[in-house]
């Protein structure tokens, strides 16, 4: 690979690859891969004639499941004759020269060994013999709905594990993306640490809804909160727990907030992406915002999931690289206290599933590499209604004196292993030390330049970990700025 | 079938009274090593006694086309380590037909000085630690580093053990045996700040058998990093960032300066040194301002300093020389690619026959 792709490999939707397969009557057959069995993965929402990353999931499946895994949605099925354009360069399709993928699946870098491989496409196809002259089952019109859950561990699983959940339902009828008419589900609470065995069964309570931009056509994502056996907010239910606060006069503030959610890729080798093999890359300094090869490690996942996160119809609101190379972040915001974790939820969601296909583990620990390497944080942007307003720098200045007397009960939630990230440098304050300052990056809360020329605008709590829980942010947020 | 191992350890001294010399001379660069090899009749222990040889000098960038015969005088013989028996190493120095030094034999000079009267009374000796960074071969980064990629920070690598600190020791104790083997007075090695550098001390030893010494040893380490498959980098400061760089920090001493009363003859000479800073930092090798920039153990290119102890001066004196009250010191500035001949003939120069007043 390399600057330009080989012709053969087209940026065709999969969609258009799926009503190939119907169409031709002689088996497709693998090219490149012979040794592993490749099956097709519908992932149409994500491409586009600009095509953007579709990775081929490697397993050695067998050939009933890779018939199943084919099975589509209506629309694939009922796709007209694809342009005959691409018929015959799909029928010229290759996989991948994925050589360097062999036994661990990708390589080392994860996906390509090259790491900076701009956009490709997999396309991937297992040869198969056609059943009786060609006619496939198809699976009748059914929604796929993810639901989506936190087990509240975030942070105390090691580096490599995250808190979320998910599991899909097969909806025969669909519901609309959007709403909250998607039914309670239930899950075994005793595999995620969150029930004893003998009284294990917590509910799923969808909270949120959006398509489903992995899988496109009409799928959604769920994100549910979790509910004890009797119904109860669960103890890891922090949702809940902001509801309780959302009294008038807090609803009257119009609270806003933007999550900038710093996280670290790490490879299959747990060791972080793109770094050199045995050893540190170049001193920090050159990959804050870079571009080039030699500064930008894992630019395609974070552009697939930027994507992603778009087609959800998620508030995401930018993405940059951070000063760490093999670091980045992505914001949220602006968005309502409830909202703003919602969204943050599922981007995190996304970000680890899309992270299977490019063998990228993407994690929130504060700091995952000791020495002169920058750790990653939730810094968490926040505004009142009376901050927004003329005048509004009198209310930044007393949410802050509010802040400042409840700086240890902050720390105390803002996620796990903080300590290792807030020593005074690499652009935090000390954690032991409640400062502020205009424009300053080694204070706890920061005032941006413009709010303070303005004299309004909103603040930056620079303290929070890249592991906290952001419906524990806005929740503490507002209790202690509003509720005091 | 014979193997070339078999060849090469095939030894002539039961069969012939005839030897290897290999001559061995300073290249156009300064820092450059040349060698030819060539037969013997007999063995020879003198070198006075050898027969001066010629190369062709257009092709070391040390004479013109039109008249490229460069002369070879020999200086200081050693016992040859690669091919043992009684075959030799000859270090030479380099002069025009008509007998003129050529412009980079800077031996000639030295021995001038090292002849001198109140040079050679005061006996002076010179105690020269060579420090350099081992490289792989065709990337030219330093050997252990991940290719594209740095190693840990500094801390654990000087004199440390283990394979993910020191890096490359069999080169360095090969050299060590293999010097000791020449008759080089090599007095110890250790392993240095930055991961793959190291360091080999060759003294004390008296005038200009110290410089001799020293490139004997250079091109000693550099065949054997020649077998090993690395490069031999005498480049003073061969990483950026923050990574020490390398040195040929040089301990000096006179007769005066050992006796009862020395220190105060460290310290006049030291003053003198001082004053002749700039003359002396000009001439104390190639690059040496990447390297000697105040931090990672040195002292600042334009500052002369000096202290007990104090590594980031100049000049450092050893506490026992103080306790004492007689001893050497150690001039801290000379880069790993200095030339010995410059070095040492000029400290020499000022300590012992430079009268400042005259300079005013």
């Amino acid at each position: 690979m390399g600057a330009g792709y080989p012709a053969e490999q087209r940026r065709v939707s999969s969609s258009c690859l799926e009503s190939r397969q119907y169409l031709k009557a002689e088996p497709v057959v693998a090219v490149a891969r012979p040794a592993d069995e490749l099956y097709l993965k519908t992932r149409p929402a994500l491409l586009s004639t600009h095509s953007r990353i579709d990775a081929a999931s490697v397993s050695s499946s067998s050939t009933k499941m890779a018939a199943a895994s084919i099975s589509v949605s209506k629309a694939a099925v009922t796709a007209q004759l694809a342009p005959s354009s691409h018929v015959s360069k799909a029928s010229s399709l290759k996989t991948l020269p994925l050589s360097a993928g062999q036994a661990s699946g990708f390589g080392v870098s994860g996906f390509f060994s090259n790491k900076n491989e701009l956009r490709s496409t997999v396309s991937a196809v297992k040869s198969f013999t056609p059943r009786q002259g060609g006619v496939f089952k198809i699976v009748a019109l059914a929604q796929k709905a993810e639901y989506i859950w936190m087990d509240g561990q975030e942070g105390q699983k090691g580096i490599r594990f995250n808190e979320m959940r998910s599991k899909t339902k097969v909806l025969q009828r669909p519901i609309r993306a959007g709403s909250l008419d998607f039914p309670q589900w239930s899950f075994d609470g005793s595999s995620t640490g969150q029930a004893e065995g003998k009284f294990s069964d917590c509910i799923l309570n969808p909270v949120f809804t959006c398509p489903d931009p992995i899988r496109g056509e009409n799928h959604v994502l769920v994100l549910c909160e979790v509910l004890n056996p009797d119904s109860t907010p669960h103890e890891t239910n922090t949702r809940r727990k902001i509801q309780d606060i959302l009294s008038p006069d807090v609803l009257a503030e119009e609270t806003l907030f933007g999550f900038e959610q710093e996280y670290t890729m790490f490879n299959k080798a747990c060791k972080v992406y793109g770094w050199p093999e045995g050893g540190f890359p170049h001193p920090q300094g050159p990959f804050y915002c870079g571009v080039g090869l030699e500064a930008v490690y894992g630019r395609p996942l974070v552009e697939a999931h930027m994507d992603a996160c778009i087609k959800a119809g998620l508030k995401i609101s930018g993405i940059n690289a951070e000063v760490m190379p093999g670091q980045w972040e992505f914001q949220i915001g602006p968005a309502g206290p409830l909202e703003v974790g919602d969204h943050v939820m599922l981007a995190r969601w996304l970000l680890h599933r899309l992270g299977e296909d490019f063998g990228i583990t993407c994690t929130f620990e504060p700091k995952p590499m000791e020495g002169d390497w920058n750790g990653a944080g939730a810094h968490t942007n926040y505004s009142t209604k009376t901050m927004r307003e003329e005048g509004g720098i009198k209310a930044i200045h007393a949410a802050i004196e509010k802040l400042s007397k409840k700086h240890a009960e902050h720390i105390s939630q803002y996620g796990l292993g903080n300590e290792r990230r807030l020593t005074g440098k690499h652009e935090t304050a000390n954690i032991n030390t409640f400062k502020s300052g205009v424009a300053d990056r080694g204070a706890s809360i920061r005032i941006p330049l413009g709010v303070s020329l303005e004299g309004k605008g909103y603040l930056e709590d620079r303290r929070p970990a890249a592991n906290v829980d952001p419906y524990v942010v806005s929740r503490m947020l507002i209790q202690t700025t509003l509720k005091n | 079938m014979t193997t070339l191992n078999e060849l090469l350890t095939l030894s002539l001294e039961d069969h012939t009274e005839e030897i290897i010399a290999e001559y061995i001379w300073i290249g156009g660069s300064g820092s450059d090593l040349r060698s030819k090899a060539r037969t013997l009749p007999k063995p020879v222990t003198d070198p006075k006694l050898l027969p001066k040889w010629n190369y062709d000098g257009s092709s070391t960038g040390q004479a013109p086309g039109a008249d490229s015969e460069v002369i070879l005088y020999p200086q200081a013989i050693f016992r040859d380590p690669f091919r043992r028996g009684n075959n030799i190493l000859v270090i030479c120095d380099a002069y025009t037909p008509a007998g003129v030094p050529i412009p980079t034999n800077k031996r000639a000079a030295a021995a001038e000085i090292f002849s001198k009267k109140e040079v050679s009374e005061e006996v002076p000796w010179y105690g020269l630690e060579q420090e350099y960074t081992l490289l792989q071969k065709d990337v030219k980064w330093p050997l252990g580093w991940p290719v594209g990629g740095y190693p840990g920070p500094q801390g654990p690598y000087y004199c440390g053990t283990g394979a993910d600190k020191a890096w490359g020791r069999d080169v360095v104790n090969a050299h060590y045996k293999a010097c000791l083997y020449a008759g080089i007075q090599i007095s110890g090695i250790n392993g240095e700040v930055m991961p793959g550098q190291w360091e080999f001390q060759v003294g004390p030893a008296t005038g200009i058998a110290a410089a001799d010494q020293l490139w004997a040893a250079r091109y000693i380490l550099e065949r054997i990093t020649e077998i090993a498959g690395v490069v031999l980098s005498l480049d003073p400061k061969p990483i950026e960032g923050d990574w020490n760089g390398a040195g040929c920090h040089t301990n000096y001493s006179t007769k005066s300066m050992r006796e009862e009363g020395g220190y105060e003859v460290i310290k006049k000479a030291i003053e003198k040194l001082g004053l002749r800073h700039k003359e002396h930092i000009a001439s104390y090798g190639e690059g040496n301002e990447r390297r000697l920039t105040g931090k990672h153990e040195t002292a600042d290119m334009n500052t002369f300093s000096w202290g007990v102890a104090n590594r980031g001066a100049s000049v450092r004196v050893g506490r026992d020389t103080e306790k004492e009250g007689k001893g050497y010191f150690e001039d801290r500035r000379p880069s790993s690619n200095m030339d010995p001949y410059v070095v040492c003939g000029m400290i020499a120069y000022t300590t012992l026959l430079w009268k400042p007043e005259e300079a005013k």
